[in-house]
């Protein structure tokens, strides 16, 4: 028989406003085993802890009940606290009094009631317990980064800092991502590619870090600290080894209908192209769907031209196996597609363009060598309009019902720059708001506005017709109330942001979970921001959410962090509540293999003794470290052999037993 | 706002199925209005004026009769308001009370012509009487 | 392949053009056009209003018509499509409107939107095929430019129409190419063309009409080509002057290219 403690947590008024604890506590008492009760104001803090501690000890408990907040929030706090008092950690169980019962309920008696009846179900619970010891297991001391782009080479750089290996994986040629394709950075107006190329070429530099660029993650098995990833490293059809990147091959290539994604197809490439001229590696790769010698066999200029002997038609597609003990997700995001946006004019009209486009046209290295030029004739745009929000804060289905966060800031840095760089431009802004929260953001909105004279109208255009060739932009204006008007000679539209496609795969592979708009989901939105709920995968960058590079850097530094904790780890300490097949009923049958999302189930052939009877008998047998408890096995067993250590279906039926009473 | 006024205002939200709330006042609606300049209260303002049950002021406006039912600001509506459904709402307000018709058969003979459609009688006719 | 055909009011008067030019060119694509019987004019405008419902019974009669012969609803004037097409949606999802129209119709069986409505472009498109029309062509338009008018009837709202994309529509443009003309993209083709307030305000009509055919006689158009009676006219009524495209009925150039003019 248990010897059960209940302890009531007011949590300030959060629960005794609603619930009435003494009542709870007093009605409890008479429970089976029940030997001790009392309630408290904060029960997670010294004073709360304290007291069960002493709790323990005076009257020689077995067990405690807590009935306080979401276990998610502090199940792992009272397990110290009754470790620290020699109980065996599992030996606790939370009735969730707070987010199931006095948040939810506005009438006090039926707030008490119900908080009886969940005590009443964790204390029957709590009777069936048994302590239960957490198996242990290696870490393979290297880390997987997938993604390139400013988030995965921060992540990487800190790793490879504190002594760890880690790859990155990037699936085009290059390392760099979106931040590459920028010109200048807000809000200090540096240049994007002064403070990554660095970044980037440290990257390289590092012996602890490798790269495989214009490669992708295939496979990925195993569990935290012990993953197995394949890696699908593409043919570029260039030797990387001999091929001493001077780009003779590029420019001899006849071959120049692709448009060129590193300048958001404003201009072409050839099929054997470097995306730009500080790529990493600086290696030509050559696209198969243009190369006229892959297509036809005819050609083979770039070969003739090479003096290296780096062109290799023969390569093929390569899978490579490697083991991780953590992985990061920087997979990054794209602009979405403007066709159910054509209200603006982007499919008709060259000089309707998205701002990711004008950071091509305004940079050094972009299609235009940085001067400001129309797309569609190559003149001086001196009427420009900027529209806001295209496709976010959209419920309508056309476009993301969240705020892409970074438009307001860019924006703003475009129109600054374009009327520092040519003050004879009218520059006018469509807003719905203008958000700025971060260090110095709102006085740099506020020095386009009050110091470059840049007009920022509230209100949404709702119509771009092309005219004579001006782009008549048809919008409200709502401050004025009145319909503005605007012959411009180039639109921009901030277009909302989406995670990159390839999260989908990429989340299905690592058992992450991705939200309604295939953002990968933390751990906890507060707490465990940078963690995926599975163990050992991280999240780094706007793969998570809608991010800037000053927070992008943040969060792939607190990744960085979180996996170097985890590698710097000789063994890992598992979670005990695992499935476990009970061997006399199991009837070899597989259908928790199949249904097991982990891969954690394998069958062997086990002499059992049934009864006296002695037999061989194929039976499943779950890997503990790599059983994450979800309980899937177990419902699906027809035999009822599965069963969750902690959560065993006498366990379960005890609460419901409970409940029901 | 009169007893009278927000029973009104009651009856174009239920008729018109519109969820004001909704609106996050980006005024994409009045910036995309084909009709804007031939109405004194805008499309975005029949969103607020109605959610404000200012209903009387939208029944005596001449925006009812210019709003072209062309559907622009329901297509183009980021959070699907949808204010097209409350004009209409607040024109058969006006056109379902007695002898409130905004157009009369008498006075249409006067407006065609011999090559105007039926079609576009019969609209008028929908839109402008009861 | 056999349509019930809604023809309207408008096409058995002033649209006469719209409507045989369609029969003669179904004819020699192969398509059946049976017209339904006793069909009543579908209102025009689509009753926007949850609380209208008599409003909408022309058109569930016409929706129950093609119901009981098996087959589905062909409609071509713009605005009886535009009606036809969302009063059969809201009888497919509107529990309050399917129930008080059928109480009022008394129909031998409840109407529940089980119709499909096919406007006469979508038969073109997705049933003939604009490679077959192509194939069929015995006088292709060479060197004609012309400038699809969607207005807005067709296209919107689009989440029930089901049209095209509402702000960069395709069909008719894909439809031009078919008949061997060159099409001119306007940016007005989506935009209204005043519609009905022609009736209140000519003037409104003057403006939204003189911008469309504004914008496509300064892109090189020759012809305009729609679907709707009423954008025709207004459309028409404020075509003059010199470069100034023709307004013509989309059937009739395709009747005009099918040799069956």
């Amino acid at each position: 028989m248990q010897r059960i403690g209940v302890f009531v947590c007011w949590c300030g008024s959060n629960i005794a406003g609603t619930v009435d604890v003494e009542k709870v506590a007093s009605s409890v008492a008479g429970e089976p085993g029940v030997v001790f009760t009392t309630n408290y104001q904060y029960m997670c803090s010294e004073g709360g802890q304290g007291m069960i501690r002493r709790a323990i000890k005076e009257h020689g408990l077995t067990g405690i009940v807590v009935c306080s907040c979401s276990p998610r929030m502090h199940e792992a706090t009272f397990r110290k606290t009754a470790q620290a008092a020699g109980l065996n950690p599992y030996m606790v169980e939370i009735a969730n009094i707070r987010e199931q019962c006095s948040w939810i309920h506005k009438d006090k008696d039926e707030g008490t009631e119900k908080a009886v009846i969940l005590a009443k179900a964790a204390i029957a619970k709590l009777n069936l317990n048994k302590p239960l010891t957490a198996g242990e297991s290696n870490v393979t001391k290297r880390a997987l980064v997938i993604g390139g782009g400013i988030a995965g080479i921060q992540t990487a750089l800190d790793i490879a800092d504190a002594g760890y290996e880690v790859d990155i994986v990037e699936k085009s040629p290059t390392i760099g991502g979106r931040m590459a394709q920028l010109d200048k950075t807000f809000p200090t107006l540096d240049c994007a590619a002064c403070i990554l190329t660095p970044k980037m070429v440290d990257a390289a530099a590092s012996d602890k870090i490798n790269l495989y660029t214009y490669s992708e993650v295939e496979a990925v098995s195993g569990f935290v600290g012990n993953f197995k990833v394949k890696i699908k490293k593409k043919p570029r059809y260039v030797n990387s080894e001999l091929c001493s990147g001077c780009g003779v091959c590029t420019e001899k290539c006849p071959s120049r209908k692709a448009p060129n994604e590193f300048n958001m197809g404003l201009n072409n490439r050839g099929a054997i192209y470097i995306p730009f001229a500080q790529a990493i590696p600086n290696v030509p790769v050559i696209d198969p769907e243009q190369c006229i010698k892959l297509k036809t066999g005819k050609c083979g200029l770039c070969e003739k031209n090479c003096t290296a002997k780096a062109i290799d038609f023969t390569q093929k597609e390569e899978i490579i196996e490697r083991e991780y003990g953590a992985i990061v997700a920087a997979t990054g995001y794209r602009p979405i597609s403007l066709e159910n946006f054509d209200e603006f004019g982007y499919a008709h009209n060259k000089d309707v363009i998205t701002s990711l486009e004008l950071e091509r046209l305004m940079n050094a290295a972009g299609p235009t060598k940085g001067v400001l030029l129309r797309p569609s004739d190559g003149e001086h745009p001196h009427e420009i309009v900027f529209i806001q929000c295209v496709g976010s804060r959209d419920t309508s289905g056309c476009g993301k019902p969240y705020c892409s966060k970074i438009c307001c800031m860019y924006t703003a840095k475009h129109a600054m720059m374009i009327r520092d760089k040519y003050p004879d431009t009218k520059v006018h802004v469509f807003y719905i708001d203008v958000r700025t929260p971060g260090k110095n953001f709102d006085e740099f909105y506020r020095r386009a506005v009050e110091e470059y004279g840049v007009d920022y109208i509230k209100g949404m255009v709702g119509k771009v017709a092309e005219k004579d060739g001006k782009l008549l932009v048809q919008g409200s204006d709502l401050i004025s109330n009145e319909q503005v008007h605007i012959e411009a000679d180039l639109v921009v539209l901030a277009a909302a942001i989406e995670p990159d496609p390839s999260v989908r795969n990429i989340a299905t592979m690592l058992t992450a979970s991705i939200d309604t708009n295939n953002f990968l989901t933390e751990a906890h939105p507060k707490l465990r921001p940078v963690e995926s709920p599975t163990a050992g995968v991280f999240l780094s960058g706007v793969c998570q959410g809608p991010k800037d590079i000053p927070e992008t850097v943040a969060q792939a530094s607190a990744a960085a962090a979180k996996v170097i904790g985890l590698l710097s780890k000789d063994k890992l300490t598992g979670n005990p509540c695992v499935a476990h097949s009970d061997e006399l009923l199991c009837n070899g049958c597989s259908q928790c293999a199949c249904v097991c999302p982990y891969g954690a189930i394998d069958y062997i052939d086990k002499e059992v003794n049934d009864h006296g009877k002695r037999e061989v008998r194929r039976i499943a047998s779950v890997n503990e470290a790599v059983c994450q408890g979800c309980g899937a096995c177990t419902v699906t067993c027809p035999s009822g052999a599965m069963d969750l250590k902690g959560f065993t279906t006498r366990q379960i039926m005890a609460e419901v037993d409970a409940i029901c009473r | 706002m009169t007893v009278n006024e927000k029973e009104l205002a009651e009856r174009v939200i239920e008729i018109s199925g519109v969820n004001t709330r909704k609106c996050m006042k980006c005024g994409k609606c009045s910036g995309t209005c084909p009709s804007y300049d031939e109405m004194e209260y805008h499309p975005h303002q029949f969103v607020s004026m109605v959610e404000k049950g200012q209903i009387k002021k939208l029944m005596e406006s001449k925006s009812l009769w210019t709003c072209l039912s062309c559907f622009a600001c329901i297509e183009r509506c980021p959070r699907s308001v949808e204010p097209a459904k409350l004009i209409e709402a607040v024109r058969l307000c006006v056109i379902r009370q007695q002898g409130a018709n905004h157009m009369k058969a008498c006075s249409v003979p006067d407006s065609i012509d011999e090559n105007m459609p039926q079609q576009a009688i019969v609209s008028a006719f929908r839109k402008y009487s009861k | 392949m056999t349509y019930s055909y809604y023809p309207g009011c408008t096409l058995k008067t002033k649209a006469k053009d719209l409507d045989r030019y369609a029969r003669l060119s179904a004819e020699a694509l192969g398509v059946t056009l049976e017209e339904i019987e006793d069909w009543q004019c579908c209102g025009a405008v689509y009753p926007m209003a949850l609380d209208e419902i008599a409003t909408k019974l022309s058109a569930v009669r016409a929706l129950d018509s093609a119901k009981r012969s098996g087959r589905d609803l062909l409609t071509l004037c713009s605005a009886c499509h535009h009606v036809i097409k969302r009063v059969n949606n809201d009888m497919l999802t509107n529990d309050d409107i399917r129930l008080k129209a059928n109480n009022y119709l008394k129909l031998d069986s409840v109407y529940a939107g089980e119709t499909k409505v096919v406007h006469y472009l979508e038969m073109l498109r997705d049933t003939v095929g604009f490679d077959k029309i192509r194939a069929a062509v015995k006088n292709p338009l060479k060197g004609r430019r012309i400038a699809a008018y969607y207005g807005c009837l067709l296209l919107r709202p689009a989440g029930v129409m089901q049209f095209d994309n509402p702000e960069n529509p395709t069909i008719l443009e894909d439809f031009i190419k078919a008949i061997g003309a060159e099409p001119v993209i306007t940016p007005y083709r989506n935009e209204c063309c005043g519609g009905y307030t022609v009736l209140e305000d000519k003037k409104i009509a003057e403006r939204r009409s003189g911008m469309v055919i504004g914008s496509a006689a300064a892109k090189g158009a020759d012809t305009v080509i729609t679907a709707c009676p009423l954008c025709l006219y207004n459309l028409e009524a404020n075509a003059h002057g010199e470069g100034a495209p023709v307004v013509k009925y989309f059937t009739e150039l395709l009747a005009e290219a099918l040799g069956v003019k």
